[in-house]
């Protein structure tokens, strides 16, 4: 990081309390322009939690949040029109063909009609999307749903992109190419990407600097080879595993959590 | 405004691609329409009261108005899950042009809904009393529509899942409902079912419909008018202000 671009993320004691719980403890972290920066963490770590915050979507207890300069808490349009995101579960609306999703966020960002038409072509050709545009994305795989996602989130140019675990439940084929066009936009584009995974391998490949939470603190902070060299391990797995033990985590089920359960069961019958 | 009109295209659009659920929603007030409407219409004729089929009419276009209305509010809940929620909340708006796209949407699905059943009150042998009244109910079903999806948005806010949604259901909606005099006249009721039938915006609503419909009221058009813009109003800002404050 050079000291003289300021970064675009930049976060001082972030700390979200649910109740008795410290989701989020005190974690502090910044983000260069145009670099890729990965949140890796056992379930339950906070990834998500510190993803909603920088987002907007959520308030944090305590703590100072820049994103692009602003404040997430009181400029929050300036910080929603510097970043795109693809959330950890769908976010697009089912009844909607493709090209009806990407137009709606088009408009919702403000971006003008011609324009929008011109990038939503565009997308939908690199994410391999154009003879289904028309569809309902009911109907659409879970790779095709991801890949519209990553089209919509980039269709306002955004400054940062933040990608919440976006390859789960993806073919190898499909992440593969997720991955290289992602790569690809940051080089060509200098978008900075902010991304959380459960897949070492992916961090490892991408991430220029790697931040490992666990129990809601940054427990270390560093380029992926450094931080096989500090733990002496051979991959990125096992540094994790050195990092943040090997016991399993639980994770309660959030009422939205048991609700999709009950949604899942709904569409099977 | 952008915002308000692709929000409340999205609600026209998803409300036309549903067949099953704009069918589905219609089970409701047919059952009441024919099921009660014929099976109490001896009675309520040899009580004095006359043709059932004119006076439960205008009760059970305002039943599917607030059917319909509440449901579309509510669901939010489902957006929460299905995670389209978040896709409107991140986006650099007002959080009260997202509540007003979407409750507008909801409130022209629900009036159109209201307005297939006037077309299948004919069917039941409904005759509105006056030709020239009838574009006066279109307001008021509108208004009715308007003010419960606010509602309806306004507790899908409060609620984290379906297990309150019940509890709104059968706690709210249908004492709305039931209350409201949709079913029977509003006169000479014991005190404390006509003081609840007052206090019930619904109320308000069916008379409207009764009065522009069926040529009979109990309240007047002006107070109706003015309870429903009132309540619609109000309902409209605390919507607004529990939806900004929403956290997903």
């Amino acid at each position: 990081m050079q000291p003289s671009t300021p970064p675009i993320i930049d976060v001082r004691d972030l700390t979200k309390q649910f109740g008795s719980l410290t989701a989020v403890d005190h974690v502090s972290f910044s983000v260069a322009p145009g670099e890729i920066f990965a949140f890796l963490g056992p379930n339950g770590a906070g990834k998500t939690t510190t993803i909603k915050m920088l987002t907007t979507l959520l308030r944090p207890t305590s703590g100072e949040i820049r994103i692009n300069g602003h404040d997430p808490l009181h400029e929050q349009d300036a910080v929603r029109r510097s970043f795109g995101i693809v959330f950890q579960d769908p976010s697009l609306d089912d009844e909607l063909t493709a090209w009806e999703n990407l137009e709606l966020h088009g408009v919702l960002y403000g971006v003008p009609k011609a324009l929008r038409r011109k990038r939503m072509d565009e997308l939908l050709t690199i994410v391999g999307l154009t003879d289904r545009k028309d569809d309902l994305v009911r109907v659409f795989s879970g790779g095709m749903r991801r890949r519209l996602e990553i089209a919509r989130g980039l269709l306002h140019h955004p400054l940062i992109l933040f990608l919440d675990e976006p390859t789960l439940g993806l073919d190898p084929q499909t992440r593969n190419h997720l991955w290289s066009y992602v790569t690809d936009l940051n080089a060509k584009e200098g978008i900075t990407v902010f991304l959380t995974t459960h897949y070492m391998e992916e961090a490892d490949r991408i991430a220029q600097r790697i931040a490992v939470i666990d129990h809601g603190k940054i427990i270390a902070l560093d380029s992926s080879e450094a931080l096989k060299q500090k733990t002496g391990t051979q991959t990125l797995e096992e540094a994790f595993l050195s990092l943040t033990g090997s016991a399993i985590r639980d994770e309660d089920a959030g009422a939205i959590d048991q609700l999709r359960m009950h949604s899942k069961l709904w569409r099977k019958r | 405004m952008s915002t308000i009109y692709i929000l409340w295209l999205r609600q026209l659009k998803r409300y036309s691609r549903s067949r099953a659920r704009m069918i589905g929603s219609l089970g409701q007030p047919l059952l009441f329409l024919f099921a009660l409407g014929f099976g109490f219409a001896p009675i309520y004729e040899k009580a004095g009261g006359g043709d059932y089929i004119q006076f439960i009419a205008p009760g059970v276009i305002g039943m599917s108005i607030l059917f319909t209305a509440v449901l579309s509010g509510i669901e939010i809940i489902w957006e929460r899950q299905f995670g389209f929620l978040k896709e409107t909340m991140v986006a650099p708006v007002p959080r009260m042009h997202i509540m007003l796209g979407r409750t507008l949407g909801g409130a022209t699905v629900a009036f159109i809904q209201g307005f297939v059943v006037f077309l299948i009150t004919f069917l039941a042998g409904f005759r509105p009393e006056s030709m020239l009244m009838v574009p006066l109910a279109f307001p008021f079903m509108f208004l009715i529509a308007l003010l419960f999806t606010a509602l309806g948005t306004g507790i899908a806010c409060l609620l984290q899942d379906f297990q309150g949604f019940h509890l709104f259901m059968n706690f709210l909606v249908m004492p709305l409902f039931f209350l409201s005099g949709a079913l029977f006249p509003l006169e000479g009721l014991p005190r404390p079912i006509a003081i609840m039938a007052s206090l019930d915006p619904l109320s308000y609503g069916v008379d409207a419909l009764r009065i522009t419909l069926s040529g009979v009221g109990h309240f007047g058009l002006p107070v109706d008018i003015t309870v429903l813009s009132l309540v619609t109003a109000l309902f409209l800002g605390i919507g607004s202000y529990l939806f900004s404050r929403i956290q997903v």
